[in-house]
């Protein structure tokens, strides 16, 4: 009968030999067609997703994903602005949330008094409870009109005329746009990255910054020599969770992106994501090319994350791997 | 992490407990179903509850837009639909439907532009059409000024705010633009969604009216019940008698009165650019979609019932929601047309 586990097991005391194994052997089962169901949903959801974007791959082929006209009347659809939208907003999102996650992590673990981590990492963990349409309505109500009025047109005086990055900070600044979605988003993914890197940051055993306190470190060295590379793998881990979620975020960014079909160089500028033109689009898509290229749409958010992940995946390998450790 | 994997099949579950229990009310068949404009379902919901509380039937009507309901009509699911955008007759006779209007409303340009009150600024059909187009650029262009003396316009770029979602208002809204400038007809044209050229999109009436109000120096379009509920400024507009005019319940149904519905086969008529003196240049009315050999003849006869309660003692409840209710010799019009196509 052991033969037949994938395990070894360690005999049971004698007479509960018998129903010990039955029960393993259950546990075994009931856990693994866990972990497979979570395989087969995701399998069944790619599938369906390109199964119901078939009419839109094959109409448009490639241009699907090249292709920048997202023509209704015309009955043209190209993906790359929602695709251009969609990584742009996530690239600010996270340009801003990591630095700011990892020091309220560091703060939290290493720095605050004793007292006041319970209500601060509490407060953080209510953040991510917010629901994003309220995110939404304070990026669109409060956030947009102060872009507009202060931020943008300081950006655009001081960067406009810039040689390289100028393009990224001209146009009329209304608020909407790139830059207040990738801000707004970045606000939302900082409770998730911070959470688990305030979780990890903990978990360095205190002997190792001890030692290092004995070899007369400062703050700033046990930070930069010891937590950050003993946990880096997991705090890779904590920005691609943040990351995945600011990629399929809807409803906050609808508000504050301007779900325009045009491809613009300025941050500034309207544009639009995936999950934002679905949510738009979905309920008057009448024609079964447009229904059927937003389906494709879907599919293709979901190809950017699988990409997007597998890339963090062999970043995390390669950076262990020049590390010498083994996982 | 676990109570992100968590959360998505529980949403999942509580969707379709959601979904059962409307299965459930309309299996039982009570009361009348319906779907589709949005720019109807305030005074159609207000209608509901009048309805019920002199005796009528539950009507149930879901504001899922204009091309929701024209499919669920057609589909059969639902016993009515409404759509802001008129079927033609060869499209009505191949799918066995009726059409007749239930209620009119107007399109509106609201601006927010600093220091300007609303009605003050004059535009014509053609610049609007341009600014739309994003040919004209900026709020002291020649063009604009023009129309405008004595107005201070700022020398500010003009934010255009249009519909991120397809929807009728979009379509009236066009179809008025593409009758007034041949250059918005032969590059953009008319539609429930259009290719826009420049521009932010915002989600329904609210999406555009709430971007229009946060973004300075913006111009977009929503119907007339939300510039009144926002207090939103707007342009007046020139109509094809050459005059200037505000967006009002008298403008609105000058503009029903001088449309020839006596003419148009099955109402389909759009009354954008009427001819009347003081018509509002783009009014826009709600269809009402029936079979005409229905499935569930109690549930046709009941909406009907509805429909003619809410032609008659409706309309002044249509007039304190900022409706326009129609012209009397359209609702006698309307009622022929019932009794001699829906059997």
């Amino acid at each position: 009968m052991s033969a037949t586990l994938a395990y070894p097991v360690e005999p049971g005391p004698p007479g509960f030999e018998g129903r010990g194994r039955v029960v393993d052997r259950l546990f075994h089962g009931v856990t693994a067609a866990a972990a497979w169901l979570v395989l087969l949903l995701l399998g069944s959801v790619a599938v369906a997703m390109a199964w119901g974007g078939r009419l839109a791959f094959k109409t448009f082929g490639l241009g699907f994903i090249t292709g920048s006209d997202w023509d209704v009347p015309a009955a043209k659809f190209g993906a790359l602005v929602p695709i251009y939208g969609t990584l742009m907003t996530s690239i600010i999102a996270l340009i801003i949330a990591v630095p700011v996650s990892i020091g309220i992590a560091l703060f939290l673990t290493d720095i605050a008094p004793r007292w006041t981590r319970g209500p601060i990492a509490i407060a953080i963990e209510l953040l991510a409870a917010i629901p994003s349409i309220i995110y939404g309505m304070w990026g669109l109500f409060v956030f947009a009109p102060f872009m507009a009025l202060h931020v943008e047109p300081w950006l655009t005086d001081h960067f406009g005329n810039k040689a390289i990055i100028g393009p990224l900070f001209s146009g009329p600044p209304i608020g909407i746009g790139m830059l207040t979605a990738g801000i707004v988003l970045g606000v939302m993914v900082i409770p998730f990255i911070s959470s688990v890197a305030r979780e990890v940051f903990s978990a360095v055993p205190p002997a190792l910054k001890e030692s290092a306190v004995a070899l007369g470190s400062t703050r700033w060295e046990i930070l930069s020599r010891v937590t950050l590379p003993y946990t880096r793998s997991a705090i890779v881990g904590a920005i691609f969770l943040g990351l995945g979620r600011a990629l399929g975020e809807t409803m906050a960014v609808t508000f504050v992106l301007g779900n325009a079909h045009d491809l613009s160089a300025s941050l500034l500028m309207p544009s639009n994501s995936i999950a934002a033109a679905i949510a738009n689009e979905f309920t008057e898509a009448d024609t079964d090319l447009y229904r059927s290229s937003l389906i494709a749409l879907g599919f293709l958010l979901f190809v950017v994350t699988f990409i997007v992940l597998t890339i963090a995946k062999l970043l995390l390998m390669r950076i262990n791997r020049q590390l010498g450790r083994t996982h | 992490m676990t109570r992100m994997l968590i959360a998505p099949p529980f949403a999942v579950l509580l969707a379709a407990c959601g979904s059962n229990t409307g299965n459930q009310q309309g299996g039982q068949g009570a009361g009348v179903t319906g779907a589709g404009s949005t720019f109807v379902y305030p005074v159609l919901s207000a209608w509901a509850a009048d309805y019920k509380a002199q005796g009528g039937q539950n009507i149930n009507y879901q504001s899922i837009g204009s091309g929701g309901g024209i499919a669920q009509v057609k589909a059969g699911t639902v016993d009515f639909g409404a759509t802001d955008q008129p079927l033609s007759s060869d499209d009505l006779a191949e799918s066995k439907l009726a059409q007749f209007p239930i209620v009119i409303g107007g399109i509106v340009p609201v601006i927010n532009v600093a220091g300007l009150q609303p009605g003050k600024l004059k535009l014509t059909g053609p610049l609007l059409a341009d600014i739309f187009a994003g040919r004209v650029k900026s709020w002291n262009d020649p063009a604009i000024a023009k129309l405008n003396p004595g107005v201070a316009l700022p020398a500010t770029s003009i934010a255009v705010v249009h519909r991120s979602d397809a929807s009728g208002t979009t379509f009236n809204f066009t179809h008025y633009l593409s009758q007034v400038s041949p250059a918005w007809k032969g590059a953009e044209g008319e539609g429930k969604s259009v290719n826009w050229p420049t521009g932010v999109g915002g989600k329904g009436n609210e999406g555009v009216a709430a971007y229009v109000k946060q973004i300075p120096n913006s111009i977009g379009y929503v119907e007339y019940a939300y510039v009144v509920q926002n207090h939103m400024p707007f342009a007046s507009l020139q109509n094809a008698a050459g005059n200037f005019v505000v967006p009002s319940a008298q403008s609105f149904s000058s503009a029903a009165e001088s449309a020839d519905w006596g003419a148009a086969k099955d109402f389909n008529l759009v009354m954008t650019n009427a001819s009347g003196a003081n018509a509002y240049p783009i009014t826009a009315t709600t269809f009402i979609l029936m079979p005409k050999t229905p499935a569930n003849k109690a549930k046709s006869d009941e909406a009907l019932k509805f429909f003619r309660y809410a032609l008659s003692k409706g309309q002044g409840q249509a007039q304190k929601l900022d409706y326009v209710p129609l012209p009397a010799a359209l609702v006698k019009q309307i009622d022929d047309y019932i009794g001699a196509t829906i059997k």
